[in-house]
Order: structure tokens, then sequence, then C-alpha cells
């Protein structure tokens, strides 16, 4: 849970969507309109919070909060 | 060939003086200078430590929000600030076709600050860590580009870079635009924000700028003999062109009249300017005659004058080259020795002063003009700001690579 709050909050900045309207299932780009560039911006900040390297190819899969948190919960050193 | 008439609806300013048109206008006129020693930063290794620096400057949401705010350079900063201002005085909004009002943007180092910054990313972090908006957040047409997406303007625009001539070049441009009907409007001008460690070290390698640390008030001082040097200035001035029949058609308020452009090149140095004034004499040559107006019609000149030893004698020269005997007669003012060198944005700032200067009727002064170089024998407008009916102004902006652009405003009458 602790992990999944961390990761809302860096949603939260780099959507400029209060964190209080994001949940496990919220869509980065169905929900919170970010495109491309915002994606790329907001995996980087992830990489850096949490030491993890997220590899490109790998990113498209990562849809949601909840998709993002599994993925550094199994990648996690 | 018969041209449409180009009138002004709306301009804006800001630089050191001040963060509106009025603000600044009021400084100017009152000869007060905006230079002073550089705020929040540290100056370690600084060679230069004093620039016109734009102070308490937070762009307003309503214009960036905070998301995006992060997201460009200083320089969009300015330009959207500006525009605003300006679009609200020429209510331009809805007024025509999006796909005939467009932007032309002049900037001389675009987003150097940026650059400086990920640069330094790369080196400690490597090339993973840079951000995807670090290429948007620099390049200089992203100020035109946003101005396009944030009013819905799908006219032309691009971004001008010639360095001190950039806004000068970009508002000749736009001007073409007019005159020749293929825009009905274009907001145009220039803004700059280079006030780097970075930048400043590099014009003070070339020996360009002023090193009083300890006077920097006194130390833009063109056409004085103690003068050694420009001072750094940032900001913007932001002009709104418009296609005057249209404009009185919808009933704007018309601020004054873009007669007549000119550039060319001295074909001579890379930096200096040619000491007669081989390029500088046929720019203003050539704005006259597109103004279809004789050098005697000039009521105020608004000169380039950087306070540098060379580029005030030759464009003193240039003008007396130019007008003759009314050379002395015609007001000369430089008000970068208020504001500074605004680099690229130099030529917006200053046409929106030539045209606020035949509105209301006053010259902006000259400051710490103490001692006149001889060899600078105009006048200059010394240190006190004076009132003079005017019909024609005009401004004068050169830039490094020889480059020179002139334009002409006129007072607009009904």
């Amino acid at each position: 849970m602790e992990m999944q709050n961390k990761v809302i909050a860096i949603v939260s900045e780099a959507a400029n969507v209060e964190a209080a309207n994001i949940s496990a299932t919220t869509s980065f780009v169905d929900d919170l309109n970010l495109d491309s560039l915002d994606m790329v911006e907001m995996m980087m900040k992830m990489e850096e919070e949490f030491g993890v390297e997220i590899p490109e190819e790998k990113t498209e899969d990562l849809k949601t909060i909840n998709d993002v948190t599994v993925y550094l919960k199994n990648n996690a050193n | 060939m018969e041209t449409n008439r180009v009138a002004i609806t709306g301009i804006g300013a800001m630089c050191g003086l001040g963060n509106s048109m009025d603000e600044v206008w009021k400084n100017l006129i009152a000869g007060k200078s905006g230079i002073s020693t550089m705020e929040n930063v540290d100056l370690t290794n600084w060679p230069v430590q004093f620039a016109g620096q734009v102070k308490d400057f937070e762009i307003s949401e309503d214009i960036l929000d905070k998301k995006q705010q992060k997201r460009f350079d200083r320089f969009i900063h300015f330009a959207l600030h500006c525009t605003d201002e300006a679009m609200k005085q020429a209510n331009l909004e809805n007024a025509y076709d999006p796909l005939m009002v467009g932007s032309i943007f002049g900037t001389g180092l675009g987003g150097l600050p940026e650059i400086e910054k990920t640069a330094i990313t790369l080196h400690e972090k490597g090339p993973r860590r840079i951000s995807p908006f670090f290429i948007p957040a620099f390049i200089p047409n992203m100020a035109p580009g946003m101005i396009s997406m944030k009013y819905g303007f799908k006219g032309v625009n691009y971004a001008t870079s010639s360095a001190c001539a950039s806004a000068s070049h970009a508002i000749g441009a736009a001007a073409n635009e007019i005159m020749l009907g293929r825009q009905d409007a274009v907001i145009t001008g220039g803004s700059e924000a280079v006030l780097t460690n970075l930048s400043m070290a590099g014009f003070s390698s070339m020996k360009a700028l002023s090193k009083w640390n300890d006077k920097p008030s006194e130390a833009s001082r063109p056409f004085d003999k103690d003068r050694n040097g420009f001072v750094m200035g940032e900001g913007a001035g932001i002009i709104i062109l418009e296609n005057l029949e249209k404009a009185k058609a919808r009933g704007a308020n018309i601020l004054a009249e873009l007669v007549g452009h000119g550039a060319t090149a001295d074909a001579y140095h890379i930096t200096s300017p040619h000491p007669e004034g081989e390029g500088t004499v046929p720019c203003m040559q050539q704005a006259l005659r597109d103004a279809g107006i004789k050098p005697e019609d000039i009521d105020y000149i608004n000169a380039h004058g950087t306070s540098t030893p060379l580029g005030d004698i030759a464009e003193t020269n240039a003008i007396k080259n130019v007008f003759g005997d009314h050379a002395y007669k015609l007001t000369v003012s430089s008000t970068k020795s208020m504001h500074g060198h605004l680099l690229g944005a130099a030529g917006g700032l200053e046409s929106v002063i030539c045209i606020k200067a035949l509105i209301e009727g006053v010259i902006p002064p000259t400051i710490n003009l103490e001692n006149q170089d001889p060899e600078c024998d105009l006048n200059y407008t010394a240190n006190r700001a004076v009132e003079k009916d005017m019909i024609y102004a005009l401004n004068n902006s050169f830039g490094f690579g020889g480059t020179n652009s002139t334009t002409i405003f006129k007072k607009y009458s009904k």
C-alpha cells in the first residue's frame, strides 16, 4: 500500500490531478489524458524514486497505477 | 505595388523596469535605471554580476498552468505574459478566421538556460535522465508555437533568430504578411531570458560587457565617453499587427502604424560593426524608401546604442550619413541605458517604446550621459525625457554576424 501511495503521489504531480482522485485502477491515458512525453517523464521519476529500471518496451504495458505498482514490486532489488 | 496598411492594435512589454507596459513606460520617462546586481542566483565565478533583470515575476496560472510552467524556459514565459497583455488590449480573439492570424517571433539565444542545465544532467547522470520535455522547452519557435496553441491561431508561425536583431526582423517579416494580404493579424516582437553564467561568461570573454560590478546602474551609458561595454538585460516586447482597414472595420483601437522596414548585412566582420555604416546606412535608407518618406520626416530615433565604444560611434556616423543636417535636428535616445540590452528581444521592446513615444508625445532619455563623447555629437536626449510632437519614429537593431534591421512607425491619425 505504501508503494502504491508513492506511485500515486508521482502520478498526481505529473498529471496535475489531486491524489484523492487517483486509485489503483486509474489509467494514465484514458483517465488522466497523459501524452507520450508525459509518460516518459513520469516513468523516469518512478525509476529515480524506486531505483528500478523500467525498459522502454516495458512501459507500453504499464497502463494503470496498479500495473506500475506490481512491476515495481516484482523488480525491486 | 499597392499594399495593405499595417496597424498596431496591441502592445505588451516587460524588462528590468517592470512587468507591464505601463510600469515600464512610467520608469522610462522618469529616467530610472532597471539595472542592478543580479538577485536569486549564486554569483560565484560570475565575471559580470549585474544586469537588467526581470524582478518579482511568476507567470499567472491563467496564462500557463502549473504543470506546463515547469516545462518551458523563461523566454517562453515572457512571451506568453506579454502576449496576454497585448491581446487584452487588441481584443483580437475571434476577430478573424484563425488561419488568417499568425505569430512570427524573435529570440536570439532561445532556451539557453535549459540547455545549460540539461548539459550538466547529461554529464552527471547520463542520457537516460534527460527529460522528454528538454527539446520542446528550449527551441526558439516554441514561443510562437505556444501562442498558437493558447489562442487557436493557425496562420503563419515561426521564429526568427538574428542575434540582437531577431525581434526587429520578426516584426519586419510580420509586417510583410499583412502588407501582402497573406494574414489579417500577426503577433510579433521577441523575448529573451539568458542571464546565466554561461551566456554572461561568453559575452564577457568577447569583452563586450561592461564590468562595473560596483556601480551597476551607471554601467549602461550609451554615447558617454566613459562607456565600456553593454549591459545584459532580459524581457520581451510584443506588438500585434493588423490589416489597418480590417482593424478599422472591426472597431479596433489603432495605436500607431508600421510604415517601413529595412534589412541588410554589413558583410564585414563577425562582431564588429562597419565603422562607416556600410550596412546600417542602406538599412535605414531602405526603411525610409519602404515608408515613402524623406529623411527629414523622421522625428525620433530609438538607437541600437548599446554603450560599446565602437558601436555607438558607428551608429552615430551612419545616422549622420543618412540624415545629413537633419541628423542634428531629430531626437535620438538609447533606452538601453535604462533596461540594458535585451539581445534578441531588443527590437521588440524598443519598437514598443517608439509606439508609446508617438502616442504620448514624449521621448524617453538616454541616462548616464554625463560627458558626451565628442565623436557622438547628436542630440541623445541626455538624462531627462522631453516632450515632442512626433509623426515618425525609427528603431534600429543590429546583430552579431553583421545583420541590420530598421523599422519605422507612424503616429496614427484617423
